[in-house]
């Protein structure tokens, strides 16, 4: 009994090498084309329970909506049967869902996950299958290229990576506001923040800009005077605060407190009506934040969206649920265009020419949307003056 | 000797485990188990190692711990940082390897002080080496923080799955029977008494823990090399309740109920996914429902082997 592990080890090595070659391939899921009236079926993988179901529940509401219109809708080419299945914000439940939609149900498109590692771990399976997946809100830097640098050819984003938001704030900062020495004040516990601060500081610098100094804080800090103190000694005139609401609302009353006058600018993490409470309307005078959605000066399409979606689930929508709406509906018209899933769906969503409520875009040669950055205003709280940024124009 | 190596009950297990692949793999080939079936599949095997490593260490040794996933991580990130640069087998042998000298190393550190006192220290000192681990990974660059790495090569093939599935409960098993593994057992059943009898049971203790860490690590590497993409958030205290959730619903030192309760808890996760909202609940239920009918597990201590089989049937001959 105590040697046959190596029997066991060596037969079963040599059976494996000779069950092992023929199980590769084979994988990819059969292209149909598609006649009108066709019922096509439609993926959703999101994290509707989880850590981050926040995301993923908002965003199924925004592609429920979508895909809901669409049947709605007389001139509809097809009818459109939606398969939501809960990854529950699990990586490989991520993929094993993937796979099952694209292998199993045959679906001719997914959309989600909400999260760019959920994401992530859905492309290669979308490379096998020939299936696309439309992505709402992977903006995670370099997030659709495999390891080889080269775009996973079946996945697609519709928002922009955090790169660009920051470069955009450093291009406004320079620019719009034509500032020139600024201060990068940064959430050094998570990756976001430290992307944006580095993209922010790259950009600002390569533009003429100088940045006078840097300073760190960690989430969860509530007392940013010492820090603040410091920099009411320092020469600049612009503060670039990249994290999320909760310290950069706590950063800007006390900043305000302290007497720093400054405009003070930040990442999406900063849209959040949490923002408001926590600094106090009168602190937030001259903030700028980027965002991929606002609602001030809001198209018809936008407006009626928004009337839809508050009459179906009696909320209002976010920036997530407007992505995931986008997404789908990108989905949908590149569906009708090619008239095929598989491989002529993949190429139609390539050449597509898309009129989103986050603007309109085509996709570039890393799979992500050609649109500007929106740069929204704060007085007294209130969201005004949003700017274009566009940074392809230049 | 050569009647040792081929007796009946090996000749027996050789033969099962090869229906066993050759069956999987026909039906992967004829398109049965599908790519999605598989995902299922391969997450069956991982989970196989980490809940028959797992065993070992709380069910052969009766040490608690709570730091599975901690080695896992370890394992997971050697394998997927040497592969990005290297993915071929050999970058995935060597990631292996790494994985398993870190783990093992590590796996000392935490056990030799702990594993020295009776009771409880190594659970609480296990979870605490696992959060480190994962925050270690959560702030290095070469992990690359919180986002995690993708991009991984899959390089987690089943006739490789499979042989190292084997290949683990071989050794673990194996070492549950020996001289070693008997020593093992004696602790669990009483540390006072087995000290008594001259059992240096801090070493005994420490052996156990770090073949289970090892193979964690291992597992880890297949995981990090299956999924393509691993982040911190995998590797939390969580992940080690799911493995140890396994390991009691199977049997506390039962490897063939770690076995069956891995294979179980995973077509139970994949036949709930179509009940998105009431899954939890479900597999819940499933799991107080188990505790409450079969409290030592589903199969308590005992082992499914060919040797009992044997034995039985010879008996039966021999009262005709």
């Amino acid at each position: 009994m105590k040697k046959f592990p190596k029997i066991l080890a060596s037969s079963v090595m040599a059976l494996s090498l000779l069950a092992g070659c023929g199980s590769e391939g084979g994988n990819a899921a059969t292209a149909v084309e598609l006649n009108e009236g066709d019922t096509v079926k439609v993926g959703l993988n999101y994290e509707l329970s989880g850590a981050t179901a926040t995301y993923g529940l908002a965003m199924e509401k925004g592609s429920q909506l979508a895909i809901k219109q669409y049947n709605e809708r007389e001139d509809r080419k097809y009818t459109i049967e939606v398969i939501s299945q809960d990854c529950k914000s699990d990586s490989v439940e991520a993929q094993s869902i993937a796979s099952r939609l694209m292998t199993e149900e045959g679906v001719a498109f997914q959309v989600g996950p909400a999260t760019s590692p959920d994401s992530l771990a859905t492309y290669p399976i979308s490379t096998d299958a020939q299936v696309p997946v439309l992505s709402p809100a992977v903006t995670q830097n370099g997030g659709m290229l495999d390891a080889n640098g080269e775009a996973y050819p079946y996945a697609w984003r519709v928002c922009f990576e955090d790169n660009a938001q920051a470069s955009a704030m450093a291009v406004f900062a320079y620019e719009n506001l034509g500032k020139r020495k600024a201060v990068v004040y940064s959430d050094s516990g998570n990756d976001y923040a430290k992307g944006l601060a580095e993209s922010f500081i790259e950009k600002f610098e390569s533009l003429g800009g100088e940045i006078v100094t840097t300073e760190n804080y960690i989430q969860g800090d509530t007392d940013f005077n010492a820090v603040i103190s410091s920099l009411t000694e320092e020469d600049f005139d612009v503060l670039y605060v990249p994290g999320y609401y909760g310290e950069a609302g706590l950063i800007i009353k006390q900043a305000r407190a302290a007497g720093l006058d400054q405009p003070i600018l930040g990442p999406d993490g900063m849209d959040s009506p949490k923002l408001a409470e926590l600094a106090g309307a009168s602190a937030l005078n001259d903030v700028y934040f980027t965002t991929a959605y606002t609602t001030v000066d809001a198209s018809d399409e936008l407006l009626s969206f928004i009337e839809a979606y508050k009459a179906e689930y009696n909320e209002e929508p976010d920036m997530f649920s407007v992505l995931a709406y986008d997404a789908t509906n990108l989905g949908l018209q590149a569906l009708e265009e090619a008239g095929a899933t598989g491989e002529k769906l993949n190429e139609a969503i390539k050449n597509i020419q898309f009129e989103g409520l986050t603007g309109s875009f085509a996709f570039d040669e890393e799979h992500s949307p050609t649109k500007p950055v929106l740069v929204v205003e704060l007085q007294d709280g209130v969201q005004v003056n949003p700017i274009k940024i566009d940074l392809d124009a230049e | 000797m050569l009647k040792k190596y081929f007796s009946k009950e090996n000749i027996c297990w050789i033969i099962f485990a090869a229906v066993i692949f050759t069956l999987i793999t026909f039906l992967m080939n004829v398109g049965v188990i599908g790519s999605y079936y598989q995902i299922t599949l391969y997450n069956i095997c991982i989970n196989v190692i980490l809940a028959v490593s797992l065993n070992l260490i709380i069910g052969v040794c009766g040490q608690f711990s709570l730091g599975h996933a901690g080695f896992m991580c370890i394992g997971a990130y050697s394998a997927a940082i040497v592969v990005r640069s290297m993915s071929n087998l050999l970058g995935f042998a060597l990631g292996v390897g790494i994985g398993i000298v870190i783990s093992t190393i590590a796996a000392l550190i935490v056990s030799i002080p702990t594993l020295r006192l009776r009771g409880d220290y190594l659970a609480i000192a296990t979870l605490g080496f696992s959060e480190i681990i994962r925050i270690i990974v959560l702030n290095l660059k070469i992990t690359n923080g919180a986002a995690g790495l993708s991009g991984i090569a899959k390089l987690t093939t089943w006739p490789l799955l499979f042989v190292l599935m084997v290949a683990s409960i071989v050794i673990v098993t194996n070492f549950s029977r020996s001289r070693q593994g008997r020593a093992c057992i004696s602790i669990r059943e009483d540390e006072i008494a087995s000290e008594a009898m001259g059992i240096n049971t801090t070493r005994y203790k420490t052996t156990a823990f770090v073949i289970g860490a090892a193979l964690a690590s291992v597992a880890g590497a297949l995981y990090a090399c299956n999924f393509y993409v691993i982040k911190p958030d995998l590797f939390t205290f969580n992940k080690s309740i799911d493995i140890l959730v396994m390991v009691v619903f199977g049997g506390m030192g039962s490897m063939t109920g770690s076995v069956i309760a891995a294979a179980f808890i995973g077509v139970l996760n994949m036949l709930l996914q179509n009940f998105s909202s009431i899954r939890m609940v479900i597999y819940g239920v499933v799991l107080v429902a188990i505790m409450i009918f079969r409290p030592g597990g589903l199969l308590g201590t005992k082992e499914f082997t060919f040797s009992a089989l044997l034995h039985r049937k010879r008996k039966e001959k021999g009262r005709k």
